[in-house]
């Protein structure tokens, strides 16, 4: 026998089937590991776009410069993208104390200048890694005399009414709040504002040694210009921050708050400059986290994202979401006849009735495949009694088919019973040649195995329809086109699966004795 | 007790039983070259393969090839009682029409059944279109001399010729079935279309147990005579033109249809490239290990008698 030569085409094909399985797993996994294209379906995220605007009138004649705090690791979100706006100037950013800064800087400028900065930032709970961070050294704050002895006494009277680093900032932040007290309005300097109170309050802390530091940011729940800059208070209380509202000393950042600088309000100096205007502006919007993978992709050069489908148009986008489907539908034809052994009419033509069944949905499609086949069968009966030739009859059948649908489609949607049945794409040349195939099968083997087979086609079609509209699966190839080789791996082997199908098994029940 | 799939499969293997997949992969795949199936699949350029090599097959009385032609069917039938029309690219028995007789103008089929002249152009017609061929391909009509039924099959065929049926593997007879006809296949002899298969013992050409469906059975069960123990006539013969096929198709896995007419003795129907597995049911034994006794025993090269002796003796039923 040529056994050797079977076995030698097995080894072939299972080294070309490794090969392909080798070459689109390392390329998904490359996709997916290194460059983050996301392989759920549901990738969209709601993300903020945090917008600043620095307007100012150069002074002529002088260097500018604008040191602006942008945001770094903030706690509860995830940077996903940032965009620096300054034609001409020259630009450079610097990481310290946790806080990041921005310096723009250009020897000469005439007239009125801006300068933006966009933050695209997602919630993501990732919070441990900027709370871990350890507090700077406390500074000792800068007190007048008078207000220094407040403190002293405040300090210990605070100290005695509370029991640990969070209710001291509790209680330190409540005594600021106090009204008609002059030792607090000395303090607060006649500034009863929530910066102004954070910033006494971190001094305070201070003194009694506590690490604690205002921290300026923005609640991202509506949209819109001119976002008022809001001050929280952070207290170190030796593992992590805590974070509080300088005015009610309640404890616990909402979710939403974004905090942009630490320390000190956003902008922190400029030279140079005059009429200097800061403003604030955010807005929600989804996005795909397909766009980290690209912006990744892109920083290093990588070809994968490139020379993707994302770069066709989105019309042929959308057919590919179809068309990369189909070799799925294909295999699980392959699956169906050669491993389980069912019949069907036509090779590959329940993956087109499954094609129709996205418009009409599955159920619908059932029925209606069902209903149109049933009658056109009829009509064929019928037409048998003329004798006419083969295209001829197939044609007016098809005629029927058209017609049958036509008067369908208006019924259900007069009934209101169609709503959303759409059938503009069901196959009529496919449903009359299931006709006639069917037929002759009914005729030729009996209304049995007619019946088998029309069954067959129909769960074929249901299971590919499932597979080739299921969300996932059509993101996962979309994205990952080369997993595509996989199912080509898969299909050449199971090319030389020479086992019994299922359906033998019954078959030869006889012989198994 | 439950059978599990796998437990199924195991025993089928152990039984030698040869599955759809491993006949297409193993076996067509391998031993069958392409570029031959027109041979086996033009029924035509068989029955010239098989005259020229000395094999008797039933006479071509006419061969319609184009529409307009079916107009001389009359003329073409003219004086002849009895005929059978055949697609030239059919296969599994469909469109096939046997006529017996004729009577005021109508045509008379093996089951009683009337057709009018109008009927037998129509069904000439769909030949012509290619409803009953391979691939759907526009096709031609052979109208052939009606074998007559042997008498020893006489008993147990109702309405119709048995066919014998061999599977040929590299020129060696490895198993063969004799197919009956029953009321329900209408005189065919398709197992699939309700026909009975019972397996012959390749060493001595007695019948065995039968099939009919799914049911093993020992009478007929149209006329309930035995079909077990039925001496085939000539079998010899019989093997020896099958093993003979072999050589004049070139097809290494190869299924031949021989009839035994009443008056000229056996001839060749049809060769099939595509042999279908029933006949291991028909045989209560799995193709399989003689497949391999061949690749492991046979000789290439060998005499046609050489080969009919070698699967005489090694798969005869013991």
């Amino acid at each position: 026998m040529s056994k050797g030569s079977s076995v030698l085409r097995n080894r072939h094909l299972l080294i070309l089937c490794l090969l392909l399985v080798a070459a689109g797993g390392s390329l998904f996994l490359y996709k997916w590991l290194d460059l983050g294209v996301p392989i759920k379906a549901d990738n969209a995220i709601g993300a903020w776009t945090v917008e600043a605007r620095i307007r100012f009138t150069a002074q002529s004649g002088k260097p500018v410069k604008v040191r602006f705090a942008v945001p770094l690791r903030p706690p509860g979100f995830a940077l996903l993208d940032e965009t620096f706006v300054s034609s001409g100037y020259g630009l450079s950013t610097a990481v310290q104390d946790g806080d990041r800064e921005a310096l723009w800087a250009i020897r000469r400028a005439r007239g009125e200048q801006e300068l933006y900065y966009q933050a695209v930032v997602y919630p993501a709970r990732d919070t441990a890694q900027s709370s871990g961070s350890r507090p700077p050294p406390v500074e000792p704050p800068q007190f007048s005399d008078a207000q220094a002895a407040v403190v002293t006494s405040l300090v210990e009277q605070i100290r005695a009414h509370s029991a640990d680093i969070a209710t001291f900032a509790v209680e330190t932040l409540q005594r600021l709040g106090a009204r008609d007290n002059s030792d607090i309005n000395l303090l607060l300097a006649g500034d009863n504002s929530p910066e102004r109170r954070a910033e006494v309050a971190a001094g305070i802390l201070a003194t009694a040694n506590i690490a604690a530091r205002p921290v300026y940011g923005f609640q991202l729940q509506k949209e819109g210009r001119r976002l008022p800059l809001l001050t929280r208070l952070e207290v170190h209380n030796g593992e992590r921050w805590l974070s509080f509202d300088p005015l009610s000393g309640a404890q616990g950042q909402p979710d939403d708050f974004l905090v942009w600088s630490r320390g000190k309000p956003p902008l922190r100096d400029s030279d140079g400059v005059r009429h200097l205007r800061l403003e604030f502006s955010a807005a929600e919007n989804t996005y795909e986290a397909l766009a980290v993978a690209r912006q990744r992709a892109a920083e290093r050069g990588s070809l994968a994202l490139q020379f993707s489908l994302l770069s066709l148009p989105v019309q042929m986008q959308m057919v590919y979401r179809v068309v990369l489907t189909m070799p799925l539908g294909a295999l699980i034809i392959v699956l169906l006849r050669n491993v389980v052994g069912i019949k069907a009419f036509g090779t590959f033509a329940p993956i087109l009735i499954a094609l129709a069944f996205r418009e009409t949905r599955l159920l619908n499609g059932i029925l209606l495949f069902t209903g149109i086949v049933a009658l056109g069968l009829g009509a064929r009966f019928y037409l048998e009694r003329l004798k006419l030739l083969l295209v001829p009859r197939l044609a007016s059948v098809l005629t029927v088919v058209v017609l049958m649908m036509a008067t369908l489609s208006v019924l259900t949607y007069q009934l209101g019973i169609g709503a959303g049945l759409s059938v503009a794409l069901f196959p009529m040349v496919i449903l009359t040649m299931t006709i006639e195939r069917m037929s002759i099968g009914w005729e030729e083997a009996g209304p049995r195995e007619a019946l088998q087979q029309a069954g067959g086609s129909l769960l074929a079609a249901s299971l590919a329809y499932l597979v080739m509209t299921e969300r996932q699966v059509q993101h996962l190839v979309f994205m990952f086109p080369e997993l595509l080789l996989i199912v080509l791996a898969i299909t050449l082997a199971l090319g030389r699966y020479t086992g019994y199908r299922l359906t033998e098994l019954r078959r030869f029940k006889a012989l198994a004795g | 007790m439950i059978t599990f799939p796998w437990q199924r499969a195991r025993a089928l293997r152990a039984h030698g039983v040869l599955g759809m997949n491993q006949r297409n992969g193993d076996f067509i795949a391998r031993v069958n070259p392409r570029r031959l199936y027109p041979l086996v699949d033009d029924k035509v350029r068989t029955k010239t393969l098989a005259q020229a090599a000395g094999i008797q097959v039933p006479q071509l009385y006419g061969l319609i090839a184009i529409q307009h032609q079916v107009l001389q069917l009359p003329k073409l039938l003219e004086g002849r009682e009895d005929f059978v029309v055949k697609p030239v690219n059919g296969s599994g028995g469909n469109g096939v029409l046997v006529i017996v007789g004729r009577r005021k103008g109508r045509y008379r089929k093996a089951s009683g059944a009337q057709l009018t002249e109008d009927e037998l152009e129509h069904h000439v017609s769909n030949t012509l279109s290619g409803l009953y061929s391979l691939g759907g391909q526009p096709d031609a009509a052979m109208i052939e001399y009606r074998v007559k039924v042997d008498p020893v099959f006489e008993p147990i065929s109702h309405q119709g010729v048995p066919d014998l049926r061999t599977v040929v593997y590299k020129g060696y007879p490895v198993l063969a079935m004799v197919r009956l006809p029953t009321a329900l296949s209408d005189g065919k002899a398709n197992l699939h279309q309700g026909a009975i298969g019972a397996g012959i013992d390749i060493a001595s050409g007695l019948t065995g147990r039968g099939v009919w469906r799914n049911e093993v059975i020992d009478e007929h069960i149209d006329t309930g005579n035995p079909i077990t123990g039925v001496q085939v006539p000539q079998w010899e013969t019989l093997l020896e033109l099958a093993a003979r096929c072999y050589d004049i198709s070139g097809l290494g896995y190869l299924g031949v249809d021989f009839v035994l007419d009443r008056d000229f003795g056996p001839m060749m129907l049809e060769m099939n490239a595509r042999p279908g597995l029933n006949i291991q049911i028909a045989n209560q034994t799995g193709l399989l290990p003689r497949l391999a006794t061949v690749d492991a025993h046979g000789r290439e090269g060998a005499s046609v008698a050489e080969r009919v002796a070698f699967a005489r003796q090694r798969f005869g039923r013991p």
